[in-house]
Formats: C-alpha cells, sequence, structure tokens
C-alpha cells in the first residue's frame, strides 16, 4: 500500500529531525576527517536501524516495514540532504534485491539481520569504469560443492563496510557473505570520501548461495532509482545553500539575488529539480508496483537526477564564487558526492540510450 | 469505491462506444490543434452534440452549468476510456481551459448560469482582452478605459493578440477603472463582441494563418452586470487565469504520436533496430523523456494541490512545456527534412504542411501567456523570494 501525502511528508518531517539531531553535514566532516577506510558512522549506523529504516523495504514478516522503495527514496533523499555517511541506500537496495530474487531461506538467513542492522550488504556489478551490466566478466561455474566464483569489482560503494555482497557474475546473481575465504578487499580512497573498495573474488558458494530468482535489471533499478533519491536530497540541500547565499551576498550595493542574471538561473534550478521530483517518486512507485514501464521510469529518473544535479553543482559553485572553492565551504562535498552518483547505476547518457532501445528505437 | 469506479469505467466505454464516431478516431489534434482545421463533418457536429449533452466536455463541472459533476477520479477514468477508444473532446478553447475555471472560482450565480452552460456545449467562443500595443510583459500598465456611467461601463481603447476574436462571441478583458492605480486600477469585464463600437483586424502571422487579431473598442457600453468581482479585482482575477492558461500549456502536447515512430517510418535504421542517426536518436530520447517528465509533474502536483486550482508551479510547467513544444517542432522538420519545408499546394502530404506551419508557429508559446523570462521573474520572485534591489 503505497503512502499518503501525509503519511509520506510525516515521514520525510521525522528523517530531517533525526539528520538534524544526529547527523548534520558536520558529522560527515568528521567522518571524513578522520579517515577512517570504513567511511561511515557505526554510532549514526546503529541508530538509522534503529528508527527501522534497515528494514524499511523488507516485508514485515523478515523483521522490516513492508513500506516499499518509495518510502525508502524518502529516507535516502532526507539523509542525502545532509551527506549522511551511511551505507543505508546499498543495503536497502541489497536488501530489495534479496525480496525479489532470493529463496525463503535465503531471505530468512539475510532479512531480518539487514532489517536490525547487523548485517550490511552491497551489490557489486561493476567490473570497469563504467556502467556496463551486459559484458560482465566475473565468472560463476558449477561445482561439485555449489559455485566457484572468480573476478574482481574495483569500485563497491560501501565495500569496506559490508558484511554481504550481492555479486553479479556472468550467470547470474550470488550471496557471497564478506568474510568467505577467498575475497579479498581493499579500501578505495575516491572524491567522495565514502567507504568505496576493490572487492576480488576467488571463491567457492555452497549450491544455495544463488539468488535463482533474481533478474539483474530489476536489482539494478533498485539501486538506480535510490541513487536518484539521493542526487534530489543533495540536489535540495545545495539549492537551498544557493538560495540563502544569493540573499544575503552583498556585492555592488544590493543582495547578488536581486540581479536578474542570478535570478533566472535560479528559477531554472528550482525547475529542474521538480521535475526529477516527480521522476524520481514515479521510478521507485513504479518499482513497487512492478509495473510494466519501471524500466523506462527508472531510466527517466537516473537520467534526468544525473543531468539536473551536474548542472545544479556547477551552478551552485559558480554562484557561491570563491568560497565555494574553499574547502572549509560544504558546496564542495556535495559537488563530489553527486559526481560520484552520476556515474552510479549508469550516467545520463548510458539511461538514455537505455530509455530510446526499451521505447524501440 | 473501486466496485463502483469499475462501473463508472464499464458505463463511459458502453456510451464511448455507441456515440463516439469511429471515423473520428485520433483525428482530435488534427481538429483541435491544427493550424487548419478540416470543415466539420456531419459525424463531427454529431459528436460534440452527443458529448455536450452528456456534459462530458467539461466532466468536472458541476450539473446545472453543463458540465456532468464527475470527481477527479471519475474525469480520470474518462479520460483513459476515451483515450483507449481514440475519441477526443470537440469541446476546447479559451472558454474551458482559462475563462470557464475563473468563472466557477469568482462569478456571481446568475453570471455562471448565464455564461457556463455556453461553454459547455460548444456554442459560445470566447477570446482574450490582455495584450495591448504598450501593454506586452508589462502587463499591468494596459490602458484600455472603462469609464463608469451609473448602470454601464463606456470602454475605449485596443487590444491585441486576441486569439480567435475574428471568430468569438465574447470577450474576457482586463480595463483600466482608475488612471491613478497601477494594479487597483485593472478591472475585469466580461464584454459580448457584438456590440456596436467592437472592430476586429486579423493579423498575418509568419506562420501564414490570422490566428490573432487587433481588437479596437470605441465607446463600447458594457453592462454593469458584465464585471467579474469587484472593481480594482481585475489584477487579482486576471493573474489567476493565467494560471489556468500556463497549466493548459503545459499540458498540450500530451495527446500527439511520439516522436521516435515518425522517425523509425522516415529515417535509417542500424542492424540493432536503432535510429541510425545517434545524434537526433538522443535529442528525441531527450524530448521524448522531458515530455513524460513533465506529464508526471503535472500529475503530483495536481494531486498535491489541495484546493485541485493550479498552483503557482504553473510557471514551471509553462516554461517546460513551451520548450517541448519548440523542441518537438524542431525534430518534426529535422525528421522530414526538405518535405517538412513545404509551403502550401501539390507535392506534399497534409502532416508535412502542418508541421512546417507548425514549426513557425511554435515560436509564439514561449511569448504568449506571459514569457519564459516573464515566468523566471514569477519563480525567481514569488516562489524562490528573490527580491528586487
Amino acid at each position: 500500500m503505497p503512502l499518503s501525502i501525509q503519511e509520506q511528508t510525516m515521514l520525510a518531517d521525522s528523517v530531517g529531525a533525526w539528520v538534524a539531531r544526529e547527523s548534520p553535514v558536520t558529522a560527515f566532516r568528521r567522518v571524513r576527517d578522520a579517515a577512517d577506510p570504513l567511511g561511515f558512522d557505526p554510532a549514526a549506523w546503529r541508530s538509522i536501524a534503529a528508527m527501522g529504516w534497515a528494514g524499511i523495504a523488507i516485508s514485515e514478516d523478515q523483521g522490516g516495514a513492508g513500506l516499499g522503495l518509495a518510502a525508502a527514496g524518502l529516507i535516502v533523499a532526507g539523509l542525502g540532504r545532509a551527506l549522511v555517511a551511511s551505507p543505508l541506500a546499498a543495503t536497502i537496495a541489497a536488501s530489495a534485491a534479496i525480496l525479489h530474487g532470493g529463496d525463503e531461506a535465503q531471505r530468512r538467513l539475510w532479512l531480518p539481520s539487514i532489517a536490525e542492522g547487523t548485517a550490511i550488504a552491497s551489490i557489486a556489478c561493476d567490473e570497469g569504469g563504467h556502467h556496463d551490466p551486459a559484458r560482465l566478466r566475473t565468472k560463476a561455474e558449477r561445482v561439485a560443492s555449489g559455485w566457484r566464483l572468480s573476478g574482481v569489482k574495483p569500485f563497491v560503494a560501501e565495500g569496506s563496510a559490508a558484511t554481504l555482497f550481492v555479486v553479479a557474475a556472468d550467470t547470474g546473481l550470488f550471496l557471497v557473505p564478506a568474510d568467505t575465504q577467498g575475497l579479498a578487499r581493499e579500501p578505495r580512497s575516491m572524491m567522495d570520501s565514502r567507504g568505496h573498495a576493490s572487492v576480488s573474488l576467488d571463491v567457492t558458494l555452497p549450491a544455495d548461495a544463488r539468488l535463482s530468482d533474481a533478474d539483474l535489471d530489476t536489482v539494478l533499478d533498485g539501486v538506480r532509482a535510490l541513487a536518484a533519491a539521493e542526487m534530489l536530497g543533495l540536489a535540495d540541500a545545495v539549492f537551498a545553500m544557493t538560495l540563502d547565499y544569493l540573499r544575503v551576498r552583498v556585492q555592488f550595493g544590493r543582495t547578488i539575488g536581486s540581479f536578474q542574471a542570478l535570478q533566472h538561473r535560479a528559477a531554472t534550478l528550482f525547475t529542474r529539480i521538480e521535475l526529477v521530483r516527480s521522476c524520481v517518486a514515479a521510478a521507485l512507485a513504479a518499482l513497487d508496483a512492478r509495473a510494466d514501464d519501471s524500466r523506462s521510469l527508472v531510466s527517466l529518473a537516473k537520467a534526468q537526477a544525473g543531468d539536473m544535479l551536474n548542472l545544479v553543482t556547477r551552478e551552485a559553485v559558480q554562484m557561491h564564487g570563491g568560497i565555494g572553492m574553499t574547502d572549509e565551504h560544504d558546496v564542495g562535498l556535495y559537488l563530489k558526492r553527486a559526481k560520484m552518483l552520476e556515474g552510479a547505476g549508469g550516467t545520463s547518457a548510458f539511461h538514455r540510450d537505455r530509455y530510446a532501445r526499451l521505447n524501440g528505437y | 469505491m473501486a466496485s463502483g469506479s469499475e462501473g463508472f469505467r464499464r458505463a463511459s466505454r458502453d456510451w464511448l462506444g455507441t456515440h463516439f464516431p469511429r471515423a473520428l478516431a485520433g483525428l482530435g489534434p488534427r481538429y483541435m490543434s491544427s493550424e487548419t482545421p478540416p470543415e466539420p463533418t456531419p459525424a463531427f457536429l454529431a459528436w460534440k452534440r452527443a458529448i455536450a449533452e452528456k456534459g462530458w466536455g467539461v466532466p468536472t463541472w458541476p450539473c446545472q452549468y453543463g458540465g456532468a459533476g464527475l470527481s477527479e477520479e471519475e474525469a480520470a477514468i474518462l479520460a483513459e476510456e476515451m483515450a483507449a477508444a481514440g475519441a477526443w473532446t470537440p469541446i476546447g478553447g479559451m472558454g474551458v481551459m482559462m475563462f470557464g475555471p475563473t468563472l466557477l472560482e469568482y462569478g456571481t450565480e446568475q453570471q455562471k448560469l448565464r455564461h457556463l452552460p455556453g461553454i459547455a456545449d460548444g456554442s459560445i467562443r470566447w477570446c482574450q482582452g490582455y495584450s495591448e500595443p504598450g501593454a506586452g510583459s508589462d502587463l499591468a500598465s494596459l490602458q484600455c478605459r472603462a469609464e463608469d456611467k451609473g448602470d454601464h461601463f463606456l470602454v475605449n481603447g485596443q487590444k491585441v493578440w486576441t486569439s480567435g476574436a475574428q471568430w468569438s462571441d465574447w470577450c474576457f478583458a482586463l480595463v483600466r477603472t482608475d488612471p491613478s492605480d497601477k494594479r487597483g486600477g485593472i478591472s475585469f469585464l466580461m464584454i459580448d463582441m457584438r456590440s456596436p463600437g467592437v472592430t476586429v483586424k486579423p493579423i498575418r502571422m509568419i506562420s501564414g494563418s490570422s490566428p490573432f487579431c487587433e481588437t479596437f473598442f470605441d465607446n463600447v457600453e458594457v453592462p454593469k452586470d458584465n464585471l467579474l468581482g469587484a472593481t480594482g479585482q481585475g489584477w487579482t482575477i486576471g493573474k489567476r487565469l493565467l494560471q489556468h492558461e500556463r497549466g493548459g500549456i503545459s499540458q498540450m502536447s500530451s495527446d500527439v504520436p511520439p516522436l521516435h515512430a515518425l522517425a523509425l517510418t522516415h529515417l535509417a535504421i542500424s542492424d540493432d533496430g536503432r535510429l541510425a542517426d545517434g545524434e537526433l536518436r538522443v535529442r528525441i530520447a531527450r524530448c521524448e523523456m522531458e515530455a513524460l517528465a513533465l506529464a508526471l509533474t503535472v500529475a503530483r502536483i495536481q494531486s498535491e494541490s489541495e484546493e485541485g486550482g493550479p498552483p503557482q508551479a504553473t510557471s514551471i510547467l509553462k516554461n517546460v512545456g513551451a520548450w517541448l513544444a519548440q523542441e518537438r517542432a524542431e525534430l518534426m522538420l529535422e525528421i522530414l527534412g526538405t518535405r517538412g519545408l513545404g509551403w502550401e499546394g501539390a507535392g506534399f502530404a497534409a502532416p508535412e504542411l502542418e508541421a512546417c506551419r507548425q514549426w513557425l508557429f511554435s515560436k509564439a508559446v514561449s511569448i504568449y501567456g506571459g514569457t519564459t523570462e516573464i515566468q523566471n521573474d514569477i519563480v525567481a520572485k514569488r516562489m524562490l523570494g528573490l527580491k528586487d534591489a
């Protein structure tokens, strides 16, 4: 049952209140400056799990809230507003993959511990600099005791923190606990200071490790739609920050927000953000409803979010001027996270191409 | 409720099956948004009569004013069933889109009963008397005078860009009742176009047609009953009406066939089924994705808006809708190539000639209803709170 508009507002408000109390942007700065390769704050994660958000999309019979990806998107966007360093989006996407493609035993094994926050999960798909799920080289072979998996996933989001990986291989998706013998990971320090890692696999898995009913595109659509939701949260915060600056920064004896050249650019940014808000909500709702057009809508959301956030962050730096180039100001932190998310689950160009193919041209 | 709405869906499907002439299926854009609509056929006239009797031209208006009193949910079901049947409403224009909703909001009971039924059955056409030669983007500087003469107003002045004035029965106009107060001195009048002293001159546009006119008022007497709202309330009412206009523009391009279908029939296709022209393919995808994003945003804003009327966000929707209309027209010509540049006569199919005229006329969309720049001003000042110096 989708949330009503009122319930959505209540959820978004409670996320906003939590963020202000528990994890404002200063908390992200602390995580970054500590340079801990885990790339997240365990105390904040425990609090997130206690709020019930890790299990937001997990069915109630497995210990979750059963509210689906639409509700998850509101939470992920809300945390994105303050750059909360948590593996929530990755974990929710992985939980949706297990819910969608796992059998009863796999769900029972993993979903309750994900819901209570003791398991942190991430989907490991991309193998190079680009999102290209049609050409995966990670091999999964049948062996007597189950499966043999080998390959390298060089940039796994939350790869340092995850206790469970959902690994995309040439013949399907596999559940690989992080402590599996033959799994090695190395932190990768990237622009957004989050917990990315290179994960190499040379592992033997039991026969029941395969998510036998999982469709890779559906699983990835969860990742993509949640990335778009986080991007929307980033954009909301960066735009609010930029508007505040336009209202207070004085040059030539007047606030710079009184100049029409800047007013019209602000209006354009607002327009682009509002369009993405609708696309993200529609994509997440379509995934929850398993609607026929969910793929098109996810590509729409990711493509529009990518173009929008690129524009919003570039304009934000420009409108802030020199102060926007300093590490002291938050706008640069958003710019960096935005750039990571632009490519996550496919760039705008990838999704325009996919949209065209899905629609027969 | 679900069973009730299913019942309504069945009933509308049955009714459309009986009354909508199949010969008209899919011809909505040709009749309703074409530069050169076909002559009304007997089937068209019968269909118009049938839908008017049912009140489904304006399905959510109350029954006593010629509507069908449907809920938004029922109207949405009806729209789906009509789309599925290729059916379309022959009752449109400024009365339905803009003036009717404004009259419903601000009119007296007597005014509503007098004017709404003629809009609802498509028998009375309305035009918009807003812009003047000296009042375009700065609309509130309008000078067309309406002097209070006791039982009537005496109107003198000129309006311009009055769409369809040459075919209209009535005009809703912004007039100046007080020269000393720029905005508070504007009032909203309903003027009978057959009144003595009204002169209409069509303006030939770059697209070759004359959808716009100059309208002159020379000592035109307008009864006091034809004042909408109070004297001096015209700016408020007029702005509200513009929100309906902008909302309408944002929804204009919803019932047109997708560009990619046209491209697939006209252009080279690669072995893998893609359009071979990669750059054009991406532009088409951008345009179609933007159209879907706009449609989703219109739907979201409607469901979030408690009162059901158009909120200020219509300004952003208008700008996106204008960009889309123009980009679509550009892409149509690009897909058709030289075939899309024909002006008239032999050697060209009707849709090719239409594409050419549409490309020219589409330039107007970012100008009328408040230019793109004016919409950006509205967004920046009223929605984002950025102040002038």
